[in-house]
């Protein structure tokens, strides 16, 4: 064929290269059938190494077309003898690679020390990540990385323990992003983690707690769930555990705990937002906490924080009876709302979480209450639904300035009330 | 008789948060949204052969303006029976709502005069963000929603809007603006998102208008 001929003489030899220095795409416009006909042809000359991006659909329609460095001299010449127009769309492919890699570069490096992270914007799982390590740097003799176990996926279950010394202290424990989709509360661990850190040796309540008391803080709960919402699924809640039998993933990891597991306040459904589980702590990132808190044995609060009502809630969920501590309870939480309402007026509702919200079986403050953890805590941070999951970045540091003085509140009853 | 609720436990939130989903439909717009702020005080009573009254008393607040805060009373009738039938609601509120007809004119002319239909997605994004040119649009659905919200609220129910996945402008010869957008619900005690169509009509006179909602298949 005529073509072949004009690509034999034309051709030159080519050394394949790793960079793309030179390459560049084209945009081709075949005007009728016939040169659309030529240009799938072109495409298939292998020793010219061309590829389609957008290939040739129809007459009129553009093309995308990388060509190798080495192949622009033919190609173009074929275009041109063929009369098939074409622009060039990319000029030269490996510079702007370099300069993609040069923007992402830049914007990691400025990640890397805790004073210049971005604490009013959300972050992915390993942006979160690598600031641990950052904080942990940082603060050596205040702030440790434990490893509690391994997710679904494998991921790392991490959490940062504050400690000043001692030996088994009492302790005080905090969870966020128990649900993936509560985005709002992975941001206020970090905050806080920050918050707690650089506080000690300057707040005298925040130094009072840390002297006595270790902080153990757990900020990415549900890993998978919240790589989930980055890749996704914006608005997934649960874990990504696979559920035997079923095409539905996940488990409710707030309904997974052994305190009043299988009820009416829990779905036996896995396709359902509230699936319990096939079992009690059938799910790793529930029952690496659960072992954590056993083992160690002296945990005196658990703190774990949701979003969105804006509620402080404290045992039950899974069932009406009042818990023995309710009154007590009850007074602490209208002390922290009443704190938290004092810095931007945002007002929240307290009480049982079966008063306040609705029944809910297995959940983890059920669970650590009917362990001996007396000061159970959740906590429903904003909104109250106007933007709900999708909270805007900018009400982040609002939201963890609001709710560190409650979350104090809670904290220095928990020091001022050992038992 | 009606019995005293205390007014933060859930029956009269969700009562509350029902009446406030309706009356923002009822008087809301592109340019005003009216949120829960506080339930002052709730009542309940049982009716027998007709169903569950709540009488409310509620603040609820301009979402464009936080400190601006209007008294409302309302009375929500929940039915018996098997058959689902959208709450009676019914509101009085204290005092005038802001005037927004500059707002909603500016809002009505631009997209009137919009050359192609309007078309957008994804509101807020993952970081809940909403672009400026966008508010509105974001804001009329909250708004609008508020119908779906009603038709299909029941006592173990409270639903917000999550999300707007898609709109896309339909445009009419008459003077209504027309919107179909296909929105995402969040419904707080079964934790379900669930996706809805909802065709939606404005004007700056007539207010807002659902014409045709329908439940979505969820994947």
């Amino acid at each position: 064929m005529k073509i072949l001929l004009v690509f034999s003489t034309l051709l030159a030899v080519t050394c394949s290269e790793q960079l793309f220095v030179g390459d560049q795409v084209l945009r081709i416009t075949a005007s009728d059938q016939e040169q659309l006909t030529l240009l799938r042809v072109l495409g298939e000359q292998e020793e010219l190494q061309v590829d389609f991006w957008r290939h040739p659909t129809s007459p009129g329609h553009a093309a995308d077309l990388w060509v190798p460095f080495s192949s622009l001299q033919p190609v173009k010449t074929f275009l041109e003898s063929n009369s098939i127009s074409y622009s060039i769309m990319i000029e030269d492919v490996q510079a702007l690679l370099d300069e993609e890699k040069k923007t992402m570069t830049k914007s990691r490096r400025t990640e890397r020390s805790t004073n210049t992270f971005d604490f009013a914007s959300y972050h992915t799982i390993d942006e979160i990540y690598d600031w641990m390590d950052t904080l942990v740097n940082d603060h050596p003799n205040l702030v440790s990385k434990i490893q509690i176990g391994q997710s679904f996926e494998n991921r790392s279950l991490y959490v940062l323990k504050f400690s000043t010394g001692g030996w088994n202290r009492s302790a005080i424990w905090l969870d966020t992003g128990i649900h993936a989709r509560e985005w709002v509360t992975q941001a206020i661990g970090v905050w806080t983690a920050n918050k707690i850190a650089k506080e000690y040796g300057q707040d005298p309540s925040v130094t009072a707690i840390l002297d006595s008391m270790d902080i153990f803080l757990e900020i990415i709960t549900n890993p998978d769930g919240f790589a989930f919402t980055h890749s996704s699924n914006r608005l997934w809640r649960k874990t990504r555990s696979i559920n035997a039998g079923s095409h539905c993933v996940g488990v409710d990891p707030n309904r997974n705990w052994d305190a009043g597991f299988g009820g009416s306040g829990s779905s036996s459904n896995p396709c359902s937002e509230t699936y319990r589980g096939p079992y009690a702590h059938s799910e790793r990132e529930v029952k690496a906490i659960v072992d954590f808190i056993s083992d160690h044995g002296n945990v005196k609060s658990v703190i774990s924080i949701h979003s969105y009502s804006q509620m402080l809630l404290f045992p039950y969920g899974y069932k009406r009876a009042p818990a023995p501590h309710h009154q007590e309870l009850n007074e602490l939480a209208k002390k922290a709302v009443s704190d938290l309402a004092a810095m931007y007026g945002t007002k929240y509702t307290y009480g049982s979480i079966v008063d306040t919200i609705y029944i809910a079986d297995g959940t983890t403050i059920d669970w650590a209450y009917d362990n001996g953890v007396k000061y159970s805590f959740t906590f429903e941070l904003r909104d109250t639904g106007r933007y709900g999951f999708l909270l805007p970045s900018t009400q982040i540091i609002p939201t963890a300035t609001e709710t560190w003085p409650a979350l104090l509140d809670i904290m220095i009853h928990v020091l001022e009330h050992p038992y | 008789a009606a019995m005293e609720l205390p007014p933060s436990h859930y029956p009269a939130a969700r009562a509350a948060a029902l009446a406030t989903s309706y009356l923002c439909y009822r008087r809301g717009g592109p340019g005003r949204g009216l949120a829960l702020r506080d339930v002052r005080r709730a009542r309940r009573q049982d009716i027998d052969g007709v169903g569950h009254k709540y009488h409310l008393e509620l603040v609820l607040e301009d979402v464009l303006d936080k400190d601006s805060t209007v008294n409302c009373t309302a009375e929500v009738l929940y039915h018996l029976g098997n058959k689902h039938i959208a709450p009676d609601v019914q509101f009085t509120i204290e005092g005038e709502l802001k005037n927004t007809n500059e707002a909603d004119n500016i809002f009505y002319n631009r997209i009137k005069s919009l050359e192609k239909e309007l078309v957008a997605e994804n509101i807020p994004d993952s970081h809940g963000n909403v672009s400026p040119e966008l508010e509105p649009i974001h804001l009329l659905a909250w708004v609008a929603s508020g119908y779906v919200i009603w038709q299909n609220s029941t006592e173990n129910t409270k639903f917000q809007l999550a999300h707007v996945k898609h709109v896309k402008q339909v445009k009419r010869s008459d003077e209504y603006l027309e919107f179909d957008y296909t929105i995402l619900l969040h419904e707080m005690v079964s934790q379900e998102i669930i996706p809805w169509q909802m065709t939606v009509l404005w004007h700056p006179r007539h207010g807002v208008r659902v014409t045709q909602a329908s439940r979505q298949p969820k994947h």
